[in-house]
């Protein structure tokens, strides 16, 4: 007789508030095997593993552990199931050393109650071994690289005892050398008779480590199938996305052309560029009515460089002008002053939950309207156009922002720079988070933006974003630019090589 | 734009009362403390409830009423301002020893036209405003911390000029409006009232004024939007120290006499006001129109003790019990309203 599966969830449903995230779901997690889960944001696969992890119940379903039916009330009740997860967002304590982030929360102690730090060293030292890590347990943690933070937090899971490991988005600050280690270490854990579950937006990932994978649709299975022939990432994208979306499945799969414009004037240009560890001797220009986009990974400067661009960060070295003209950005005022927006990667840190969408327009320019007094009816007047442009819902200028959907108050972010044309528009991460529908929209904003003749930089760690947007893609990589993609076919396979 | 749409983009209701008492909790509490206690002291004493009295509160609130503008602005960007007390003290100090003092004062002082006297009160509290927002927003010391010292300078300063003496004289324009009346009423309480209004009409009409509750809201978004941060929190701690200045100068003309730790509980009346009347501690939400019923929940209730037979001692237990129950509400309110935010 054939060993039960290590889970085997049926008709798992979950509503919050309103909105249905799963709708009557099976999932079958078989021992000693690898399981990648795809799927949009908002599609479910979050909610199932949080189900799974003990961190919802669900609101009906039924879930069997080996075989065993189970009811998990709380976290600890799925640890002691033997399920683990490691969340996308790192947990560690980076001022602390490798072997008490091993063993946080858990540390060992002496007849006297006193932590038995020699024993700690070693036992760290021999699990981080068997992951093919060989630091010493002493050091700070916080001196390594995000991989080897990683796969610590990695270890403390496997420490807990678990057969079951849930991985969110493993990958994503991960560099390709990285992400080869870590594949290697979950192979030789699933050889060993782990089970695990591998989220992730990155399908070649997704198609390079697992045994099988499963592809969510809003908040139901779309379609689960061992990974051989025929699987491949055109088949998770027809069914992640559904049908009718051609204009994205070029940017995921095809051969993207870029053409750059290289007769166009200058708007930006950044010479010997510096910062501390941040980025090195960048040099570059952005041209009028181009999309630059920046691809690199999570940590490889990119977020520095926006920042300063805008004036939140100054460089140690480096001159920037902008349209020929030196440009000594103090802060974000001079920023500002000198024809730069910047919509950031947090919403949250460039927008005002709490007060009403036309204060989060109008703070940009309310010194255009008058230098001392404010002027509600043009400041409401000004903001409603910028609604109705950007086809902002509600279409409300009194509404409470937080009161938006996320790819709404992206929209704000957005819209509060364009009632005056900037000369350039620093974006960072303009896509985060949303889903095609959203995404389709932020793209056509950025080419109708881009057609007025204002230079664009796009920076991601996303290929499909820096594919979707850009005319021209610098590859950043350390802190240096690695490669220019101009004038060319380009792939999400070649970006990923470069970076 | 989230999946699906239809639950996300549904438009919200345009009145809900819950929601509404929850977002005005921090506004209708402070007022119906107010109520109650006139109410209370009402009944307690027939002789409270008279125009004389009415008179006697706003005196007595007037001073600290100056004070709390500036407080208010301060606090509206979610900094603090601990040196209020003391640099009133060093202003106060300041405009007496350049005015000629009797001859029993024993002051080595320097006398000036009443109006030198008063300018360089200015420059003084200015100048020590100026050093809080330099040490706040140029070198990063947190305003809690900045201000302590400033606290301990403006004490220092006071200690220094009038070495232990009393002094009493203070130039005619001050002594005008600090203790004199026109029509009836009170110059210091114009004064005190022309201060709110001003201050009310900056923190709604000007841009200025915006850019404070901003910074308050969200300060990493107010930079993000070009706003100059540092600009408008050291703004605030000048016009903070700038109001505590003018509140010291009128205050000796007002209590007659000047000397050392002479206000110093005004820094807690003043925070008192500001977060009793229910602006938030956090920044962003309140305003004058709060730190108004704040200062006649406080003037209320410091008068109208003195209107019933209680111990004097208890008084101070008293008041600093309803400063706790005004900062618990203070902080549910706040609460009230993330827990909304987060759910919707």
């Amino acid at each position: 007789m054939m060993a039960p599966p290590r889970l085997e969830l049926t008709g798992i449903s979950k509503a919050f508030g309103g909105v249905q995230a799963l709708r009557s779901v099976d999932f079958v997690l078989q021992p000693g095997s690898i399981h990648g889960l795809a799927g949009e944001n908002g599609a479910g696969k979050s909610t199932l593993m949080k189900i799974i992890a003990g961190v919802h119940p669900a609101d009906a379903g039924t879930m069997k552990v080996d075989g065993v039916p189970v009811h998990f009330r709380s976290t600890r009740d799925a640890i002691r199931a033997g399920i683990g997860m490691v969340h996308q967002e790192l947990s560690v304590a980076p001022e602390l050393s490798v072997a008490e982030n091993v063993f946080l929360g858990a540390q060992p102690v002496n007849g006297f109650g006193i932590v038995a730090w020699r024993r700690m060293a070693r036992e760290a030292a021999v699990q981080l071994h068997n992951l093919g890590l060989d630091i010493d347990p002493r050091s700070r943690l916080g001196d390594y690289p995000i991989g080897v933070q990683q796969l610590v937090e990695l270890s403390r899971v496997l420490f807990s005892g678990a057969q079951t490991i849930i991985l969110d988005e493993p990958t994503s600050a991960l560099s390709p050398p990285e992400v080869a280690h870590l594949f290697g270490v979950l192979r030789k854990l699933r050889d060993s008779g782990r089970s695990l579950i591998f989220i992730s937006h990155f399908l070649d990932d997704i198609l390079a480590i697992s045994d099988e994978v499963t592809v969510f649709r809003n908040g139901a299975k779309a379609a689960s199938a061992p990974v051989g022939p025929g699987i491949d990432k055109g088949w998770i994208i027809q069914r992640m996305i559904g049908a009718g979306r051609e204009e994205l499945e070029e940017s995921y799969l095809g051969q993207i052309r870029l053409d750059s414009r290289a007769n166009a004037p200058v708007i930006l240009e950044a010479k010997g560029l510096s910062l501390g560890r941040a980025y090195r001797n960048l040099n570059f220009v952005a041209r009028g009515g181009e999309v630059l986009g920046i691809y690199g990974h999570m940590g490889c400067g990119q977020i520095e460089l926006a920042r300063t661009l805008f004036g939140k960060l100054r460089p140690e070295a480096g001159v920037l002008s902008i349209d020929g003209g030196a440009a000594s950005l103090a802060n974000t005022t001079d920023g500002k002053s000198a024809g730069v927006a910047f919509v950031g990667e947090s919403r949250r840190a460039m927008l005002f939950a709490e007060e009403p969408v036309y204060r989060n327009i109008s703070i940009t320019f309310l010194e255009r309207l008058s230098r001392w007094m404010l002027k509600p009816g043009l400041e409401r007047a000004a903001a409603t156009q910028q609604v109705k442009r950007f086809d902002i819902r509600p279409p409300n200028v009194e509404a409470r922002l937080g009161a938006l959907s996320g790819g709404n108050q992206q929209k704000v972010a957005l819209a509060k720079w364009l009632t005056h044309a900037p000369r350039l528009l620093v974006l960072v991460e303009p896509t985060r988070g949303m889903d095609v529908g959203a995404k389709e929209d932020v793209v056509k904003i950025v080419r109708a933006l881009r057609d007025t003749g204002i230079a664009i930089i796009v920076l991601s760690t996303e290929p499909e974003t820096v594919l979707s947007l850009a005319d021209r893609v610098l590859v950043m990589r350390k802190g240096e630019f690695a490669q220019e993609f101009a004038d060319e076919s380009i792939s999400k396979d070649r970006l990923l090589d470069a970076a | 734009m989230d999946s699906p749409p239809a639950a996300t983009d549904r438009p919200r209701p345009a009145f809900q009362l819950g929601d509404f008492l929850r977002d005005q909790l921090r506004n209708i509490a402070p007022f119906i403390t107010l109520i109650v206690l006139v109410g209370f002291f009402s009944i307690a004493s027939p002789s409270f409830a008279t125009l004389a009295n009415l008179e006697n509160i706003l005196q007595q609130a007037s001073v600290t009423g100056i004070i709390a503008v500036g407080l208010t602005f301060v606090i509206l960007t979610a900094e603090i301002d601990l040196s209020v007390g003391a640099v009133a003290n060093a202003t106060a100090i300041v405009l007496t020893y350049f005015t000629m003092q009797p001859d029993y004062v024993n002051i080595a002082n320097i006398p000036m036209p009443g109006i030198i006297a008063v300018l360089l009160g200015l420059a003084a509290c200015f100048g020590l405003g100026f050093v809080t927002a330099f040490g706040v927003t140029r070198i990063g010391i947190p305003s809690f911390i900045m201000t302590l010292a400033m606290m301990q300078i403006g004490a220092g300063i006071s200690a220094v000029l009038v070495r232990g003496q009393i002094a009493y004289s203070v130039p005619s324009l001050v002594l005008t409006l600090g203790s004199k009346s026109i029509f009836g009423i009170p110059w210091i309480v114009i004064v005190a009232a022309l201060f709110l209004l001003i201050a009310h009409l900056v923190l709604t009409y000007t841009r200025f004024g915006r850019y404070v509750y901003m910074v308050g809201g969200n300060r990493e978004a107010a930079e993000y939007s070009g706003v100059n941060v540092r600009l408008i929190v050291g703004s605030v701690m000048v016009i903070s120290a700038m109001c505590s200045g003018v509140a010291g100068m009128l205050g000796v003309a007002y209590f007659g006499s000047a000397q050392q730790n002479e206000f110093d509980t005004f820094l807690l009346d003043a925070i008192a006001a500001v977060v009793v009347g229910g602006t938030s501690l956090f920044g962003g939400r309140g305003g004058i129109g709060n730190t108004i019923v704040g200062l006649f929940v406080l003037g209320v209730l410091n008068n109208g003790l003195d209107y019933v037979k209680i111990d004097s001692f208890l008084k101070i237990l008293i008041r600093g019990l309803i400063l706790l129950i005004a900062l618990i509400i203070n902080i549910y309110a706040e609460r009230l309203r993330t827990s909304r935010a987060a759910g919707g």
